[in-house]
């Protein structure tokens, strides 16, 4: 029976990411993830990884590029404004088509911010971020625990779409102790064959493998780019995440995600309190995004709220998911500031029946 | 490989019709580069040594951006093309995800000078066990002729129409005997290809840095090859070889600038 212990979710990321069979990890210190950093660098070198305090962000993820590049389970974390500076190569390794772990503890920006948490990077996240028609694939997770679970998940992602995989957290959940059971899991078992295209030397008996995002003839750009975009529809197809609160009987849904999610949960307890029938539908993948579970609860419910720590950015893909078939509103807190249940609940009772598009 | 962990003393073909020939680590097609540049000899001199060491199975090399973006359409081993200035960077990564492999990158002026200073500079201060190429032709070839973090004082480039004023563009950047002062830095030199004896002299650097490498010694091998650009120059090829003597030599001169230390 595997233990519950007692783990800020930085370092149970970590913790996980090792359990998970990371050979290489290479990032730089930035708040709100350091931890994240410190746990590594003292536990991954005597578990038989290797771990490099880069000189910069821009070097970090390009040492997973190369690191990635072998086929061995690599990662990098940081925080907004270091996930910024890794935007370019993040692009190469999308194009490249590489297997790794991101993870980008959010803090409140633009510029150099907050060291509070934020939501703020949704768009830097799940449209790309970088140049170019890329994707990556991006988990939210909600708790200490499922940074935890989604270390595991991504890694496996990684390496069977050979994509890159983002864990979106934020500053809260980066550092708050909660309970962590680690399931069992043995690295072994999960292992991808990447002989074909990784370069780990050339044997006698094949071709020289090549790892290029360069293709100056247009047609095979093009190719390229319709390779990427169909495993992009097939990870559109599988790989849609969601968690779904009170929706069976509700007349009005929260959208939220991660942190956030956590208070629309308390917020819809006190809404049911009073008798509002409100439920709460939580992505777990931002990217791929669970449009289709939203465009079916919009033929049944009269309102919808998103609730996030920004200036509003998922809220966009909720309207594109339910298409103007009811009002979708927003309640956004920024700068680091987290949004309490009650302010929630008075929102959901400004908006619960109103039947116009509203722009809030 | 074997050969090589047992610390060979000097390099080995057996076939001799391939001492004369292309070496069978470079692949048989037409290269990109202009007549007369210095690439095409760094390529096959790099190829030449990683046949001789028998190492072709085990070598992983790192591609510029850059004129040599192409490298790896040359050369028969395993590869990976980096973002501008980043190859160092790859290259880490690469290395301790397997080293025992030998890893080595190919760099120009721009790429390893200007846009990837820091990555040069930290790779060689962590003493990374890579062989690094380093292809200084004071010019950006590939774009069109501008000014490089070495281009000399009152050269025209595209970008200094009037010639390099060190008020306005700042100084050549001696960046190989900077690197010389890092603890990290085992074996640091500077060559040329432009007579065929200065080829012979890159091609033993070379070698050398390749059994470094192999020994794990500790500490990364740089090799600058001062190199021509007869285009981005607007000269011909011997015009430039010979600007190489009057000229850039006197600016960045030849020869070891760290050897390891005696046994």
């Amino acid at each position: 029976m595997n233990t519950k212990v007692l783990m800020k979710g930085n370092e149970a990321l970590a913790e996980a990411a090792i359990r998970a069979g990371l050979k290489g990890y290479f990032g730089y210190p930035i708040t709100p993830q350091s931890e994240l950093l410190e746990y590594i660098s003292r536990e991954l070198p005597k578990r038989g990884g290797s771990f490099i305090q880069a000189e910069s962000e821009i070097a970090a993820i390009n040492m997973v590029y190369g690191g990635a590049g072998t086929g061995e389970r690599v990662m990098t974390s940081t925080s907004s404004p270091g996930y910024s500076l890794m935007q370019e190569c993040i692009s190469y390794i999308a194009c490249a088509e590489l297997p790794c772990l991101l993870v980008n503890v959010v803090r409140g920006g633009p510029g150099l911010g907050t060291i509070q948490p934020s939501q703020g990077d949704y768009f830097q996240a799940v449209k790309g971020g970088g140049h170019g028609d890329y994707r990556v694939i991006v988990l939210a997770p909600n708790s200490v625990q499922e940074m935890a679970d989604f270390t595991y998940l991504g890694m496996d992602l990684a390496d069977q779409y050979r994509n890159p995989v983002l864990i979106l957290a934020d500053g809260a959940l980066g550092q708050m102790m909660e309970p962590v059971i680690f399931p069992d899991y043995n690295p072994e078992d999960h292992k991808v064959d990447h002989s074909a295209w990784a370069t780990r030397g050339k044997p006698n008996d094949r071709d020289h493998n090549v790892i290029t995002t360069l293709h100056l003839v247009s047609e095979k750009m093009e190719e390229v780019n319709l390779t990427l975009q169909e495993k992009y529809r097939t990870i559109v197809q599988n790989e849609v995440r969601y968690e779904t609160i009170e929706v069976d009987d509700a007349d009005f849904i929260i959208v939220a995600f991660g942190l956030t999610s956590r208070v629309a949960h308390k917020s819809v307890e006190l809404a049911r309190a009073e008798g509002l029938k409100v439920g709460l539908l939580r992505p777990q993948t931002l990217f791929p995004f669970p449009t289709n579970i939203l465009s079916e609860l919009a033929d049944r419910v009269r309102g919808m709220l998103v609730v996030e720590m920004n200036a509003g950015q998922m809220v966009e893909d909720v309207r594109l998911a339910v298409n103007g078939k009811i009002p979708v509103s927003f309640h956004g807190r920024m700068g680091g500031i987290i949004p309490q249940p009650e302010e929630i609940l008075d929102r959901i009772k400004l908006v619960y029946n109103v039947n116009e598009m509203e722009t809030a | 490989m074997s050969a090589a962990s047992e610390g060979i003393q000097c390099a080995y073909i057996e076939d001799l019709d391939e001492v004369w020939a292309r070496p069978s680590t470079l692949i048989e097609t037409t290269m990109h580069y202009c007549p007369g540049c210095g690439h095409s000899v760094v390529h096959r001199l790099i190829m030449e040594v990683i046949r001789e060491l028998n190492i072709q199975e085990i070598a992983i090399g790192v591609a510029p951006v850059g004129c040599a973006v192409f490298a790896y359409h040359y050369m028969d081993i395993d590869m990976q093309e980096a973002a501008h200035g980043r190859a160092t960077a790859v290259a880490t990564g690469i290395k301790r995800m397997l080293p025992d492999r030998m890893v080595f990158t190919y760099q120009g002026d721009g790429d390893l000078a200007a846009i990837g200073t820091a990555e040069t500079i930290h790779t060689i201060n962590r003493g990374e066990n890579i062989v690094m190429v380093f292809i200084n032709n004071g010019i950006y070839g590939m774009t069109g002729g501008q000014m490089a973090p070495t281009t000399l004082e009152g050269s025209i480039t595209s970008t200094t129409p009037s010639g390099r004023d060190l008020a306005m563009h700042g100084h050549p950047l001696k960046i190989t005997e900077m690197i010389a002062m890092l603890p990290g830095a085992y074996y640091v030199t500077r060559q040329a290809v432009n007579t065929a004896k200065a080829v012979r002299k890159t091609k033993r650097a070379l070698m050398n840095a390749f059994k470094y490498q192999m020994e794990g010694k500790g500490g990364t091998s740089f090799i600058e090859v001062v190199s021509n650009c007869p285009s981005g120059w607007k000269m011909t090829p011997i015009e430039s070889n010979q600007w190489l003597e009057n000229h850039i030599f006197k600016n960045f001169e030849l020869g070891d600038i760290k050897t390891p230390p005696k046994e």
